[in-house]
């Protein structure tokens, strides 16, 4: 992974420093309430509903063990034991205390980590695919453009007040584990016709109030001129989004009100004038590729005891059929750390289970841990001879539950139980969707099923794109869920339908199960959730979901 | 009343002009409105002359004024108002303009840093504002990722 050099780590240094000035004098009052707000957005630092909440940069979702012992001492020292990972591969804190903030960050900045830009009306942390690099169906890694464009959006001078949040996502893969579509800019790494690669530039997607599939402005970008076409993206953005109604002001807004043409002829015409003059070198795309280069694998065969291991043990079969995921080196296999142990909260890690995850990663994947956008962790490179002790150790810390892409590997946002702006409570929402399955061949007959729980309209829980998607909406001072079905993040992006009326909150799990026997009744053979949601509509569930009364 | 300009905390030597006010025998700034409205009249006066810029001011429709300027002021209405920092860089970058750039009104301390990045040579504060105070807010990182005004290469072509 990137290692920082002497610039790199002086720049989080006085970065750190910088904000415990203006820490200091927020406190002393000689800064107001609203002057200090923006300086601490972007520093990660909300204020929420118990506290503070602080959020982490985790550039790409990729962490070294060292990292994530700092993480695990933060959440003993600075917050009640544990943290929280997020959609955005970032992690956040709900405990801290407002005036240990600057010490949290000086710690972080020791292992070159830092909260710079993970809220506020900035370019936020570049977020990319968990598999990169080891998925096996990618055209070239990701990674190092993300590391290219986290520098040069760090501190931008001319992008750090922005008319809102900005997010790009970057993917190397076939498939697309990045969402690409759903963010301010997607970059999707491709060849052209004389087989050079480059990148397709999506624009304007989103989620949130106002959920928008992003729309392509240029199939084929030459990679020496990534930066300068982003500089283009975003004057035009900061020049001419919208600023006088924050609902409005995501560059989705702006592409949609200008239309993609005129959009894209100014961006277009933007570019022309800057993009001789903002070369990305192609000796500094080498420089940064080589943190990214393959660790040392051995070369090894396909385990044969896998098979043998797994026909006598059921239950790691389960988790080897659900957790683990072909790698493109023989004898190697991803696995994936499951944060989704029914009745505990999405995505929540203790700081012992940080600690232990640690040392597995030291032990068993060369030390590096990735954060995905479900809110799981993945431990990249293991060898298959050590699959069967690694589960048992995660079995041992309950982090083995094997529901990788099921109906139970719940995306859900922290809901009332922590934010100040939600309707209604997401974490019980999904607890008691895991409760519904009391034995695992039901939840595996149901096969591949994403979703997605948010508390309010904001949409952090990503219910928009979830092949089932569930929002909480006050209802007379009442908590309702409005259900969607069909949403998507991936290649095939979509929004998700509504499915009729909110329901009461002790009949969301009831309508949940509605929808499950409806999509058993109909399928055909082989057919995924999504699949028979697209091809017979709404109807059939309704019918059940709503039928009776 | 004091400014920073070029680092240095000195006195300021212009008027900031409003659109009903008659003209005085000294330099004055004055805003896009009534430069457009009397552009004749200031032209055909001694005085040097300045130009305020809104954060929502074309800076097309008058690259071809950009020569009868010795200062030109970017107003900050509003310090979350991010656009004055793509004029600068504008200003600076494609207009050529290369007198006194000097932010103005209500931004704060912690955006001086960038705003130096992106051409701005002037501070001239709210009034509580202490320039003194607000001096070391200019030098609070070394390190610039970025290619802009100030330094012509990103960090990549500088990095030892
Ligand atoms: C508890 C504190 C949180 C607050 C106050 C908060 C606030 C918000 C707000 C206001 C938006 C809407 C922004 C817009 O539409 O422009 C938003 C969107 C979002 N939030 Fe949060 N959020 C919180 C926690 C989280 C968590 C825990 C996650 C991840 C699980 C998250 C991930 C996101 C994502 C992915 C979006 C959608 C971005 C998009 O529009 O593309 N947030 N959040
Ligand atoms: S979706 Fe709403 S309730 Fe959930 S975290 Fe975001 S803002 Fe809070």
């Amino acid at each position: 992974m990137y290692q920082y050099d002497n610039y790199d780590q002086t720049l989080v240094n006085e970065r750190a420093a910088q904000f415990r000035g203006q820490t200091e004098r927020f406190l002393k009052g000689e800064l107001s309430e609203d002057q200090y707000r923006p300086l601490r957005l972007m520093n990660g630092l909300y204020i929420q509903k118990h506290a503070p909440m602080l959020r982490i940069a985790i550039p790409y979702g990729l962490l070294s063990s060292r990292q994530l012992r700092m993480l695990a001492h933060i959440a003993r020292t600075y917050d009640k034991g544990y943290g929280h990972f997020t959609t955005r591969q970032n992690i956040q804190f709900n405990w801290p205390k407002l005036e240990d903030v600057p010490d949290v960050l000086s710690e972080l900045a020791t292992v070159q980590m830092h909260a710079i830009q993970t809220s506020g009306n900035c370019i936020r942390n570049v977020t990319s695919d968990h598999l990169a690099g080891v998925g096996g169906d990618e055209l070239e890694d990701p990674r190092p453009y993300c590391e290219i464009i986290r520098q040069w959006s760090t501190l931008h001078p001319e992008f750090s007040f922005l008319p809102r949040k900005f997010k790009i996502a970057v993917n190397g893969a076939a498939k697309d584990r990045a969402a690409t579509q759903l963010h301010d800019i997607g970059l999707q790494l491709v060849k052209n016709d004389r087989d050079e690669i480059g990148f397709e530039v999506l624009v304007g997607g989103g989620l949130g109030r106002t959920p928008i599939i992003g729309v392509t402005i240029r199939p084929f970008l030459e990679k020496k001129h990534l930066l300068s076409y982003l500089e283009a993206i975003l004057r035009v953005y900061n020049r001419f989004g919208r600023r006088d109604n924050k609902f409005k002001a995501r560059i989705k807004i702006l592409v949609k009100e200008l239309g993609k043409e005129k959009f894209t002829e100014m961006v277009e015409a933007e570019w022309a004038a800057i993009k001789d003059d903002l070369l990305l070198d192609l000796e500094e795309i080498e420089r940064i590729k080589t943190f990214f280069q393959p660790p040392p694998y051995v070369t090894l065969a396909d385990n044969p005891l896998l098979a043998e291991k797994t026909a006598h043990d059921s239950q790691f079969a389960a988790w080897f059929r659900h957790n683990t995921f072909p790698h493109k080196m023989p004898g190697y296999r991803v696995v994936f750390v499951s944060l989704k142990t029914p009745g505990k909260p999405p995505g929540d890690l203790s700081a012992s289970q940080m600690d232990v995850i640690a040392d597995l990663a030291d032990h068993y994947s060369f030390g590096e841990i990735r954060v995905t956008h479900t809110q799981n962790l993945v431990l990249a490179d293991v060898k298959q001879a050590d699959l069967h002790d690694l589960w048992q150790r995660l079995k041992s810390l309950e982090l083995a539950t094997p529901n990788i892409g099921t109906a139970t590997d719940i995306i859900c946002c922290p809901g009332l139980d922590f934010c100040s702006l939600a309707n209604a409570t997401s974490i019980p929402i999904a607890n008691g969707i895991q409760q519904i399955f009391d034995n695992l061949d039901y939840l595996y007959d149901l096969g591949d099923i994403r979703i997605n729980v948010s508390g309010c309209m904001n949409g952090c829980g990503h219910h928009t794109v979830g092949h089932i998607g569930i929002l909480g909406v006050d209802k007379k001072g009442e908590e309702w869920y409005q259900i969607t079905l069909g949403g998507s993040s991936g290649k095939d992006a979509s929004l998700g339908e509504r499915l009729g009326p909110s329901v009461a909150k002790d009949q969301v799990c009831h309508a949940i199960e509605a929808i499950f026997q409806t999509y058993r009744e109909h399928r055909l053979e082989d057919e995924a959730f999504l699949e028979t949601v697209r091809r017979i509509g709404m109807r059939p569930f309704q019918g059940r979901v709503y039928g009776d009364n | 009343m004091e400014i920073i300009k070029d680092g240095h905390i000195v006195a300021n030597d212009w008027r900031h002009l409003s659109d009903d006010e008659a003209l005085p025998e000294q330099a004055v700034t004055v805003s896009l409105l009534r430069w457009k409205n009397e552009r004749d009249r200031l032209l055909a006066c001694s005085v040097p002359l300045g130009l305020r810029l809104n954060s929502d001011d074309s800076l097309e429709e008058i690259a071809d004024d950009l020569k009868y300027f010795s200062i030109i002021v970017l107003e900050f209405r509003q310090f979350t108002d991010g656009r004055s920092f793509s004029l600068a860089r504008l200003l600076r970058e494609r207009y050529g303009f290369n007198g006194e750039l000097r932010a103005r009104g209500d931004f704060l301390r912690d955006q001086m840093f960038f705003l130096s990045r992106v051409g701005v040579n002037a501070f001239e504060p709210n009034g509580s504002a202490n320039a003194q105070e607000l001096l070391p807010a200019l030098q609070e990182f070394t390190v610039k990722y970025q290619a802009a005004v100030d330094v012509k290469e990103p960090l990549y072509r500088r990095r030892k």
